[in-house]
């Protein structure tokens, strides 16, 4: 019996390291024991269940995969995936705190942060004393970055932060908010914006339908004054938020697959229990075809998710073989949330059976963190060289 | 502070149970195998008094197949010091005196303290190992514990008895005693947890080693799984008629 917890058709465990197996059943079981009972009110409230960020330190899951030098883990960039994949298969707002706290502040601090703000930063992000929140995307500007109009202008000691960005999640949360904006030779830099620092303020965006378990917020700068050792010296220029985006991008073609796992495991298991015309609805040909395609598509993501680690592992990843797993896994995950819903029927659209609050979160997925379609151009570039949208 | 504490791998919870061709026990290659729940809160209450005394070692001790490497691995994971694994080809062939001998002969030479249990097992449930190993090394023993106060050379333990009732007891270590589910929270083992539990030790020992003249008292003959049956019969008359017939047939059938 697999020890894998989950969907295993091609035998994926075989593929994992005794550790990367233990620190996946460790996920699933602290997911479902601590995570899920407290879903149905977050998602109903918007709230996330900020109280689930200190456990999450504590046992080592927030920037896993970073060395263990400033509190992290240390673990190999797969079984990194598989926490991904177990925090995504209780909500995608889950993965997405992670995402964020350990791939868009903490990988950045790591590689491009000095030695001091290392020192300040990452063990309190690590143990989830301190939430990162990470302000790329403007009103206006989704897509092309790097058209971004927040500046920052050196003033003696200090830099001059004005600008607003938008669709930052943990944003209100956050102790921490890493922000890109332009200096005044219009380079792309990263400032470290610590909570209360006058002139700046972080407003939460309700409303939203989809992702509801997820801090989201604007971020707003007004003449907001920090110090200038706050800039992240080892970087210029769009290649620093593109390079985060690259690690959060790895972990999103991971995590979806533990939504798609749930939303097809509560198909599947729909299925041969509800009875209809006598027989499980499983046992018409119309649902097999379903199910099975479910699970090839999910079987397809997993292979293609484990040599995409392995090959991070060994330094060998490109980012556009990271923008085509997020590109396919995303769509597959979308599509298996979808199908999942009509084999439940009526009972699919309510939140007990949680194929619909996936459905509607992979909503965000698939467009967020590079869309879908930005996503398909960059693969579309590199196998053509030919650029489509730059 | 010593502490032993014993762990069992048994099917888990949601396993779909299938019995093997000779019904002599279940199939094993379609159940997922975890650590018995009760022996997961003796584990943590180990590792607390170890805490709270702030010396001492946790030693996790089971008996099983190879597939029982995985539950020591967990346990090291979570914190326990070492392991030690008598090695059992055929699983569930040990009755529990024989378990607790076997148990008892690996680890009368480490001295503990303080040996903790599951109250029962998931999987059998006789919930005799823990107490005959106590008897066997000669320490005190207790049953469905609750709460522990450790105090110098003395354990005070509150037993659950029937109908809401409470017992505390006061007894000398060394002391075997077996924990019911709930007395405290299991923790999660930690990413760093899990990475350093292969450089612990796991002390592997044949069960033939320990065996000698060990007896065993019991085997499985058959398992099976209860019969449903349903059968609804109507009773219908006067009150007094009814507790008439509902009289005759509680007295017939039991």
């Amino acid at each position: 019996m697999s020890q894998f917890m989950g969907t295993d058709y091609f035998d994926l465990e075989s593929l994992l390291s005794e550790d990367e197996l233990a620190i996946q059943n460790m996920v699933y079981d602290f997911v479902r024991k601590e995570f899920m009972p407290l879903i149905h009110e977050h998602h109903q409230n918007e709230t996330f269940p900020v109280g689930i960020v200190q456990k999450l330190g504590e046992l080592g899951l927030l920037g896993a995969n970073l060395p263990q030098e400033y509190g992290s883990a240390g673990v190999t960039d797969v079984a990194y995936g598989l926490i991904m994949h177990e925090l995504e298969r209780g909500d995608s707002g889950l993965r997405s705190f992670a995402s964020v706290q350990g791939s868009l502040v903490m990988y950045p601090i790591w590689r491009y942060g000095s030695k001091e703000q290392k020192e300040k930063w990452l063990p309190k992000l690590a143990s989830g004393e301190a939430i990162g929140c990470f302000g790329l995307t403007e009103p206006d500007y989704g897509s092309n970055p790097s058209g971004m109009i927040a500046r920052a202008r050196r003033q003696g000691d200090s830099y001059i932060l004005n600008g607003t960005k938008m669709w930052i999640t943990n944003g209100t949360l956050a102790d921490l908010s890493l922000v890109w904006a332009k200096d005044e030779n219009d380079i792309v830099r990263g400032f470290l914006v610590e909570k209360g620092t006058p002139g700046f303020t972080a407003q939460k965006m309700t409303g939203k339908l989809s992702l509801r378990v997820s801090d989201t917020a604007e971020l707003i700068l007004g003449d907001c004054r920090i110090p200038a050792e706050n800039v992240l010296p080892g970087i210029e220029g769009m290649k620093g938020p593109l390079s985060c985006l690259t690690q959060a991008r790895y972990g999103i073609s991971w995590g979806v697959i533990g939504a798609a796992m749930a939303c097809y495991e509560i198909a599947l298991q729909y299925a041969k229990d509800r009875v209809q015309f006598d027989k499980p609805i499983g046992a018409y040909q119309l649902t097999q075809k379903k199910l099975v395609e479910m699970v090839t598509e999910i079987t397809k993501a997993q292979l293609m998710a484990i040599q995409l680690g392995r090959l991070k592992e060994k330094g060998k990843m490109r980012h556009q073989q990271v923008s085509m797993a997020k590109m396919s896994n995303v769509a597959m995950a979308r599509d298996v949330a979808r199908t999942a819903r009509e084999i439940l029927g009526a009972n699919g659209i309510m939140e007990d059976y949680h194929v619909m609050r996936h459905m509607m979160n992979l909503e965000t997925v698939y467009t967020y963190e590079g869309t879908h379609e930005i996503n398909t151009l960059v693969v579309g570039s590199d196998i053509t060289g030919l650029d489509a949208f730059q | 502070m010593k502490i032993c504490v014993l762990i069992k791998q048994v099917p888990s919870s949601d396993a779909l149970i299938k019995l093997n061709n000779d019904s002599t026990w279940i199939k094993e290659d379609t159940v997922v195998f975890a650590i018995n729940e009760s022996d997961s809160f003796a584990l943590e209450e180990a590792l607390q008094i170890k805490e709270q005394t702030g010396e001492g070692e946790v030693v996790v001790v089971s008996l099983g197949p190879d597939r029982v490497q995985r539950a020591i691995r967990e346990a090291l994971a979570k914190g326990a010091d070492r392991g030690i694994r008598i090695k059992e080809s055929f699983p569930y062939s040990s009755d529990p005196f024989e378990i607790a001998s076997l148990f008892a002969a690996a680890i009368k030479d480490d001295k503990f303290d303080l040996i903790l249990s599951g109250l029962q097992s998931d999987d059998l449930g006789s919930g005799q190992t823990g107490v005959i190993l106590g008897e066997l090394l000669g320490m005190s023993t207790a049953t469905l514990v609750v709460e522990t106060k450790l105090s110098g050379e003395s354990i005070r333990v509150k037993r659950e008895l029937e109908s809401g009732w409470f017992q505390w007891v006061t007894m000398p270590l060394p002391a075997s005693i077996t924990i019911q589910s709930g007395i405290n929270s299991p923790r999660y083992a930690s990413l760093k947890g899990i990475m350093s539990a292969k450089k612990k030790e796991i002390r592997l020992i044949e069960k033939k080693e320990l065996s000698g003249s060990i007896p065993s008292l019991q085997s499985i003959e058959h398992v099976y799984f209860p019969q449903k049956t349903k059968r609804t019969e109507m009773i219908e008359g006067s009150v007094d008629q009814v507790v008439e017939k509902l009289t005759e047939i509680i007295q017939r059938n039991y």
